[in-house]
């Protein structure tokens, strides 16, 4: 049986909650969860006064309630699962490094910040900086999987260094900004500047892009390793149209004004 | 003495050895061009003896069941040891399958020892190559002419089984190869076992050692019909004047043990006088597979 943490009380402003995270829990008793100390605003307060606690933790930790002004949740877990049965606030799962994060709902900013490992799954959308570096890191995420059923905002996987990045929707401006390697993968379109900057990695859309002029076009191919991604995500319940699957891609090689060895893959057939 | 109508399953049992195995998956834009790379990766692949490996088709793969959604083979491959088997990946992938359009190879086993086998091949990209990691797995792509050659970093070698085999003793030579022939259909139907020969079907069986100091196997003069009068010891009765052979080499020895079985039961014709197999008396291989046995466990 999961442990279950049902929010009771909304917090009038965020709530930092980092201990929400299986490495945290799992050698803890019920009135020793609601007992750790959170974050409220600049006030120390026990995260009994937002939540109850029912269950056990077996591995899972569900989470019920609208959690968007709860920040830091899962932030560096290293196994189990999260459930969130509706949004979660800024910086979940960041600096996970393994294990996995089920969001029903949205994410807000920082979703993944500098993930290191694991999985994280957002049902809806996401905001800005999901899978980034934070200010002054040079490097972002360095590995596991952030997959977005929806729409994701400005600088997906700005200094990513690995990993995989899956967008359903569509992504905002600065995708792959100083793009390190790893792949960023957007069914939807992509705003501008997608890959300013970037040394190695790759960035595919199923949509025409405009790019930077510091990008130059190789070439038009069906590449193989798309289908295996492609195929990848479908046996991870990302469901991605099958008439995508024959799509040509323009190569686009860049940033010139760095390495470039970057690639952005751009579909020459469908525009959805 | 065991007689399935008018066929006599011979006493004995099918010596078989440890080997170490290993399964590529290849892909393709069609199914031919797949099988193209098949064909020209299990080339001169039928004995260690002469080939420093044992190859073949498995079996073919649909779209929607392969690693990338284009049709795809399955292949297996067979060496006395895990660096030998590394070392035959390597040459042929790189040679065989690189080179062949639109291919990509991936690794069809997860567990046994690793072999490096794109993360050698990536060097012919010249410093263009790209490494793609998902879940655990590393992927390499190396730029070639008709876009990019898409491979494993790491296939894996894991403990098998090589040498199974059975011997057809059939009154003349159209009859053997109709109920190889027949044979070869059923074994094939089983998973995780190939036969190397070509068309699964082996004529010149071998013998341990020769009068020649510098052969280390020679004819099986028991089984060749041309030699009864003349030979120590032969295996062939009068009425018998062909014997063909099938080998089967398996990821498991209960592939193997249900490879034989299929085949024997298809090989049962009129015409076939004896279905027997080839041992070096138990002395040699870790594995005895006994006709008898094996064809009890059916009847039961």
């Amino acid at each position: 049986m999961p442990l279950h943490l049902k929010l009771h009380t909304q917090p009038e402003v965020p709530l930092e909650a980092d201990c929400i995270c299986p490495d945290i829990v799992q050698s803890l008793k019920n009135n020793e969860i609601t007992a750790m100390t959170v974050f409220h605003g600049n006030r120390q307060v026990e995260l009994g006064e937002f939540f109850e606690c029912n269950g056990s933790f077996d591995g899972e930790i569900n989470i019920d309630g609208d959690l968007s002004n709860i920040k830091h949740v899962g932030a560096s877990m290293s196994f189990g699962k999260i459930t969130v049965e509706g949004n979660i606030g800024l910086h979940t799962g960041a600096g996970m490094r393994g294990g996995e994060i089920i969001i029903e709902g949205n994410a807000s900013d920082w979703l993944a910040a500098e993930m290191q490992g694991g999985k994280i799954v957002v049902k809806g959308n996401a905001g800005h900086m999901t899978g980034s570096g934070y200010r002054g890191s040079a490097i972002g995420m360095q590995g596991g999987e952030i997959i977005v059923h929806g729409n994701v905002k400005n600088e997906t996987g700005h200094v990513m260094r690995r990993g995989l990045i899956a967008v359903g929707g569509d992504s905002g401006d600065f995708t792959g900004v100083n793009m390190l390697a790893g792949t960023i993968i957007v069914l939807g379109r992509m705003g501008i500047r997608t890959g300013a900057g970037m040394k190695r990695g790759s960035i595919i859309s199923f949509n025409k892009a405009k790019l930077l002029p510091t990008f130059s076009r190789n070439c038009e191919y069906q590449p193989s390793f798309i289908k295996f991604y492609v195929s990848y995500l479908e046996k991870n319940g990302f469901s991605i149209d099958s008439s995508y699957l024959n799509n040509s891609f323009e190569r686009w090689s860049g940033d010139s004004v760095e390495l470039n060895r970057g690639e952005i893959l751009l579909s020459t057939n469908k525009s959805k | 003495m065991m007689k399935i109508k008018s066929t006599e399953i011979v006493d004995t049992f099918a010596e078989a050895f440890k080997m170490h195995g290993s399964r590529i998956i290849i892909t393709a834009e069609t199914k031919e061009w797949a099988m193209a790379a098949a064909q020209s990766v299990t080339g001169f692949a039928t004995s260690v003896i002469g080939c420093k490996c044992e190859a073949g088709i498995e079996t073919e793969i649909p779209s929607e069941d392969s690693p990338d959604l284009r049709p795809g083979v399955s292949v297996l491959f067979f060496a006395m040891d895990s660096d030998n088997l590394g070392k035959r990946l390597v040459e042929r992938i790189g040679q065989c399958v690189m080179t062949c359009p639109s291919t990509a190879c991936y690794s069809g086993i997860d567990e046994g020892s690793e072999i490096v086998v794109g993360g050698q091949l990536r060097y012919f990209g010249d410093g263009y190559q790209i490494s793609k990691k998902i879940a655990d797995k590393r992927l390499w792509r190396i730029p070639v002419m008709d876009g990019e050659f898409l491979v494993d970093d790491i296939f894996k070698s894991k403990e098998a089984v090589g040498g199974g085999n059975i011997l057809i003793l059939a009154t003349d030579q159209n009859t053997a190869l109709k109920a190889a022939k027949s044979a070869v259909k059923a074994m094939r139907e089983i998973p995780n076992i190939i036969l190397p020969f070509p068309n699964g079907v082996v004529r010149s069986g071998s013998k341990v050692g020769s009068k020649y100091k510098a052969l280390i196997a020679s004819t099986n003069d028991a089984y060749c019909p041309t030699l009864t009068s003349i030979v120590e010891k032969t295996e062939i009765d009068a009425d018998i004047n062909s014997v063909l052979e099938i080998v089967i080499d398996g990821l498991t020895l209960q592939a193997v043990e249900e490879a034989m079985h299929a085949g024997i039961k298809a090989a049962i014709k009129p015409g076939v006088k004896k279905i027997t197999a080839g041992n070096y008396g138990g002395g040699l291989g870790q594995y005895q597979i006994h006709l008898h046995e094996l064809m009890k466990k059916s009847q039961n």
